[in-house]
């Protein structure tokens, strides 16, 4: 038996969430006594995995899956699973993989744990914990079907190394013209900036920034920071900032190492979106915004004065560190 | 064009979320239920439709009678008639099942990219799949022509956009339309869905694939540690050591 992973790439590359669901995959394997077996679509390389626990790697080449599809992705996956006959299939919780996988849920007849933050608590009952309402709960969900998909939070297991070595073997799943039903017209990326989904460090402005042309300095902290920029909901409401920066419990889930709210007041919304961020830091004027009490850092000040300082600041500790 | 909208009853955004029964059952007490954020964006969008394209549009709950106030609210927006499917969701597939049964009628079947009480983020993919039907997520921008959609979905570090055809069922999310676009109903909306047809039907059976068996709270939170202004190096230091972040 083998668990099976699925390590995304993107243009071509894995990406680290790849590598953290393999990590995750090993421990799985490890208390089921499987091994564990990934699956790449159009990866240009697959050493990597090796190193994370992978024992096979299941290489897909097909020019009709240049753009993510998430039928026929899902389609690729299930014949992955029957040929390695996978009990437990393991993803990530990029954009992609979410919308991929509830089609393979169904199409492998899989009870399905989304948000998943650890390694199952038991296999028999098999029981994972995963995030509800929002990040303000968790809840033990038990899946009782014969094939599990577990969908694995980000930042929730880390990285861990096992050395191995893997095997590859191209794989050629059989795609039918329905998995193409849909087609992508026109991909819309922004290119050399990090992503919230994949950054380390969010640097997140609120309504306290008084206006769209004051985010230089926020770009300019997240810039030494090599981190993503974001914001909060009124923000991208009033067209300050765009949607694809709205981060909370109706916008986008943050869940970094660090992540730094600069003129945001800490409501109940954006908070729940957040948590599950390891370290918070907040710079706020107001001591009594409600930010202070969800924190682990903060500064009490205004953030034209901080900000700028703070920058300088890391500029010198990243020369003096490089 | 038939619509059909998918409406999740959930706890208000601001509700303190507590459990029960030695931590297995969500404590409704004293929380105020809404229409859940994503599916309030796909419904104005549908009232978009009905409006400049003309279409019925119906929306549906699985769920007890607790949630008629939920669906009676999305009537006063404007829908033209509802349906509740008499059962307790349990799972995301029970629900995504439910939905099969009466989806099969309509073209568009437009649900939210998630609940915001078990962020399953599974009923559309899974209604979509058991109909055999398209299907987009994180959708963000919808334009219906005849029997072809365009939708535009958001992705990791941007968005794309997709062209394809009915039956189609959208995970739709704010972009749909603009916070701005959300009606509040009015009194005259209120008072005409009182008088809007709400159906009641009963479920079919269902396999249970999940079942959540018990609920934690997180860790209460340390206390925070506050840097005075004129000394950030103190918390670059801390960053670097203490938390080792950066
Ligand atoms: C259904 C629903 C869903 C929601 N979903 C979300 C969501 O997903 N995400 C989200 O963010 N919000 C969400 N909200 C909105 C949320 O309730 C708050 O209104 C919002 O988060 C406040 O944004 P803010 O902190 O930027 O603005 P404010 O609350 O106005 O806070 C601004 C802060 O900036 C500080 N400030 C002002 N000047 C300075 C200065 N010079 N230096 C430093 N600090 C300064 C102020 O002290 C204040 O604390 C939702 C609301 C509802 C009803």
């Amino acid at each position: 038996m083998s668990v099976l992973v699925y390590t995304e790439t993107e243009n071509g590359k894995l990406k680290k969430t790849a590598l953290e669901v393999a990590s995750y995959a090993k421990g799985v394997a490890d208390m089921l006594g499987a091994t564990v077996t990934a699956v790449t679509v159009n990866a240009e390389s697959t050493n990597e995995l090796s190193k994370y626990g992978v024992d096979k790697v299941l290489t897909v080449k097909n020019d009709k899956l240049g753009n993510f599809n998430a039928k026929a992705y899902a389609d690729v996956l299930k014949q992955a699973a029957q040929k390695e006959n996978s009990k437990v299939v393991i993803v990530s919780s990029s954009a992609n993989a979410k919308f991929m996988a509830p089609i393979l849920a169904i199409n492998l007849n899989a009870g399905y744990a989304s948000n998943v933050v650890a390694l199952p608590e038991s296999d028999s009952p098999f029981k994972v914990k995963r995030t509800a309402f929002t990040n303000k709960a968790f809840n033990i969900t038990e899946i009782s079907s014969e094939v599990k998909l577990i969908g694995l939070s980000k930042n929730a297991y880390g990285l861990k190394e096992n050395n191995g070595a893997a095997t590859e073997e191209s794989f050629s799943p059989e795609l039918n013209e329905a998995d193409f039903s849909t087609e992508v017209t026109n991909v819309d990326k922004v290119t050399g900036k990090v992503t919230i989904a994949d950054a380390e460090i969010v640097v997140s402005g609120g309504r306290g920034l008084k206006g769209p042309e004051n985010w230089e300095m926020i770009e300019e902290l997240a810039d030494v920071l090599g981190a993503a920029t974001a914001c909060s909901k009124p923000v991208s409401d009033m067209g300050w900032r765009p949607h694809s920066e709205h981060v909370g419990q109706t916008g986008k889930p943050v869940a970094a190492n660090l992540y730094v709210a600069v003129g945001i007041s800490g409501a109940i919304q954006h908070l729940a979106g957040i948590n599950a961020s390891k370290v918070k830091l907040v710079i706020n004027n107001d001591a009594e915004a409600p930010f202070f009490k969800a924190a682990d850092y903060g500064v009490v000040g205004d953030a034209f004065e901080v900000v700028p300082q703070l920058i300088e600041k890391l500029k010198e500790f990243k020369a003096n560190n490089a | 064009m038939k619509i059909l909208v998918c409406i999740s009853h959930v706890p208000d955004t601001t509700s303190k979320i507590n459990f029960t029964d030695g931590d297995t059952k969500f404590d409704t007490n004293g929380v105020q239920f809404v229409i859940n954020p994503n599916d309030e964006f796909g419904l104005t969008r549908a009232m978009w439709f009905k409006e400049k394209q003309g279409a019925s549009v119906t929306v549906v709950n699985v769920g007890g009678p607790e949630t008629e106030p939920t669906l009676r609210k999305a009537l006063a927006i404007g829908a033209d008639e509802a349906i509740r499917i008499n059962a307790t969701p349990t799972d995301g597939y029970f629900v995504a099942k439910q939905l099969a049964e009466v989806a099969k009628d309509y073209n568009l079947i437009i649900a939210g990219r998630e609940s915001i009480d078990y962020n399953g983020g599974m009923v559309p993919g899974m209604l979509a799949t058991l109909i055999d039907a398209n299907y987009v997520n994180n959708c963000i921008g919808l334009e219906v022509e005849g029997e072809t959609a365009t939708a535009v979905r958001e992705i990791d570090g941007g968005k794309e956009t997709l062209k394809t055809t009915f039956p189609l069922v959208i995970g739709g999310q704010k972009g749909l339309v603009e916070e701005s676009d959300l009606k509040i109903p009015n009194m005259r909306g209120i008072m005409m869905a009182r008088k809007k047809t709400l159906n009641i039907t009963e479920p079919v059976s269902g396999d249970v694939a999940t079942k959540a068996v018990f609920f934690e709270k997180p860790a209460p939170k340390g206390a925070i540690k506050l840097i005075s202004p004129d000394n950030l190096d103190e918390l670059v230091d801390l960053l670097h050591n203490e938390a080792k972040v950066i």
